[in-house]
């Protein structure tokens, strides 16, 4: 029946109408996942048998409880989820594509995991990704190179690439994947799927293997805007313990975009500095047609200037890093994990780097300085907002590069992310949409960023231009 | 400033150690040219003037947040250990740290 290639909306529809069962959605992904992820290799982990036994008690709990009702209770009843590898998830090996954790297996779920399956979510696997999410191309994961489903000589990006491609490849419904700077938006503007970061403190850090602590922010990744909607209603909120995450009351996101099909009194900023020389013409073409539509929506379009994005990369390199070196000091092989003599080559250069930004002379010449400048960015940013609601603007610079591509580049990631860095430095919501595909049939992405909190009002927008554009119907062929 | 950061293999060498890293020669070698090209790029924000500017370390505004001091139930002794690859006792075994 291929009920893998369904929405979560759809999906929810003929569950509730019973026209399959959720055995029956759950038995089409894992066909799916047998069938072509030894090509893909989205996953690293398959829990075949655990979520066979889910489907079962999901459709005995439906049974009992009647069919609209019990979604009411679980807004998420039988969906299945690819998750990436670096969410803790109790009993199921969690490794974040690294030697040091390949064995590792959490006695605990992280927040995230905890609501997904609160909500009657199923799991059907972990994901791969940059081993402990550093990079954009899951060329760095300990264990292989996941590929783009609109062609497997291509990277899907990363670091939450297999998410990306699990989504893109119908091998699950939705996934969840986590950005530290890109890692959300710049995998599903390669893959062509929607990409969700929320803004810093909305979803709970808990749980996740750290990264970079300040910037870290876990997302949904989805074939539809509805359905980011949905998760992220289910994913957002205060956590006890996360001490970052906010106490602001988290509206129903689906519910407050439904209906939207117009950009009437929105004003969309454009900023000059996101059209990097260097940029794909293609890429800059798609997304200039794009902002035309948000045009044609009744947007008022403005051009807007921003700081140089060069700024933010090495602000960002020096945060990660340092945070990078201070997070994975934890890794010491004794109470889980194999000793720090399994960290790869790129782990054990951020954190050589960060232990050098953060060692005795040189503080003030790197962290703080870093700091510094990232409150020139924030406060570019606060003034932007006083202009435009949104500001518009590629979310990569290229369409997904070929395998290799990041052979020996140590800013790879860094220098592949320069468009999405600034707004994670400064913890604020975006979303990539697909607006459209290269001539050679790779998927081109767009990103929307707002102000902090404003994930509703970004959601209607990319509401509003899904619908009148449809790019998110075409399919890679795999 | 467009002076090269004057990182030397020793510098390395220094860095790994406080950073319980064992790298081998090469490593040593290729790390020296990287982290320095890294530290080069970083060069470009000498370029702001930031002598006013306040450092941000977090962006959520949140300040002193804290939780009831409640027991709650934990981890037991036995689900604690489960990931360990030595386990003495009831403990976790570690490389001893005293010399006799």
């Amino acid at each position: 029946m291929n009920l893998n290639k369904l929405t979560i909306l759809d999906a929810k529809e003929g569950l509730i109408k019973r026209q399959f069962s959720v055995k029956e959605l759950v038995n089409d992904c894992l066909s799916r996942i047998n069938k072509i992820d030894d090509k893909v290799k989205a996953f690293v982990t398959v829990c075949e048998k655990e979520a066979l036994e889910d489907a079962e008690r999901c459709d005995t709990q439906k049974q009992r409880c009647g069919d609209t009702k019990i979604f009411e209770k679980f807004p998420l009843l039988g969906i299945p989820f690819a998750i990436k590898d670096n969410f803790c998830t109790k009993g199921m090996r969690t490794t974040a594509s690294s030697k040091v954790l390949a064995n590792y297996v959490p006695v605990y779920d992280a927040t995230v995991v905890k609501k997904l399956k609160e909500a009657g979510a199923i799991i059907l696997g972990k994901t791969n990704m940059d081993a402990w999410a550093h990079g954009s191309s899951t060329e760095t994961s300990d264990f292989f190179t996941t590929r783009n489903p609109w062609n497997l000589e291509r990277l899907p990006g990363g670091s939450s690439g297999g998410s990306a491609a699990a989504i893109a490849a119908d091998m699950a419904v939705a996934a969840i994947g986590s950005e530290t700077a890109g890692s959300i938006r710049q995998p599903a503007a390669w893959c062509g799927v929607v990409g969700f970061k929320p803004t810093y403190g909305r979803v709970s850090r808990y749980g996740v293997i750290a990264m970079a602590s300040s910037t870290d922010s876990p997302g949904p990744l989805t074939k539809t805007v509805n359905d980011a909607a949905l998760v992220l209603n289910v994913l957002a909120g205060k956590d006890e313990f996360d001490a970052t995450s906010s106490p602001k009351k988290v509206p129903d996101y689906l519910k407050g975009i439904k209906g939207t099909r117009e950009a009437r009194g929105i004003r969309i900023g454009v900023p000059k500095e996101y059209f990097v020389e260097g940029i794909d013409p293609e890429v800059k073409n798609k997304v200039l047609e794009a902002i035309k539509v948000f045009g044609n929506l009744g947007a008022e379009i403005k051009e807007i200037s921003l700081l140089n994005p060069k700024y933010s990369v090495a602000v960002y390199t020096i945060l990660q890093r340092s945070e990078v070196s201070s997070n994975l000091a934890r890794y010491d092989g004794i109470r889980y994990g194999n000793s720090r003599a399994a960290f790869g080559q790129e782990a054990k250069r951020r954190i050589m780097l960060g232990t050098y930004a953060l060692s005795a002379g040189y503080y003030d010449q790197y962290y703080l300085k870093a700091q510094k400048v990232r409150t020139i960015i924030c406060k570019d940013f606060v003034q932007a907002f006083q202009k435009v609601d949104l500001i518009i603007g590629p979310t990569s610079p290229c369409t997904a590069l070929p395998l290799g591509a990041t052979k020996d580049a140590s800013m790879f990631g860094e220098l592949q992310d320069i468009l999405v860095e600034a707004s994670s430095i400064a913890g604020l919501p975006g979303i990539n949409l697909n607006c459209g595909f290269s001539s050679s049939g790779l998927p081109i992405g767009l990103q929307i960023i707002g102000p902090s909190f404003s994930e509703e009002l970004i959601l209607k927008m990319s509401l509003a231009y899904e619908q009148e554009t449809n790019w998110h119907k075409k399919k890679a062929q795999i | 400033m467009k002076d090269k950061t004057k990182l030397t293999d020793d510098g390395v060498r220094h860095i790994a150690k406080l950073a319980n890293l064992t790298l081998t020669e090469d490593e040593v070698k290729k790390l020296q040219k990287q982290l320095s090209e890294t530290l080069d790029y970083i060069k470009v924000l000498d370029e702001l003037d930031t002598s006013k500017i306040e450092p941000t370390s977090q962006v959520t505004g949140l300040k002193k947040i804290s939780r009831e001091d409640k027991v709650k139930s934990s981890l037991s002794q036995k689900e604690a250990l489960s990931s360990s690859f030595s386990v003495l006792n009831g403990f976790f075994r570690t490389k001893g740290v005293l010399e006799k």
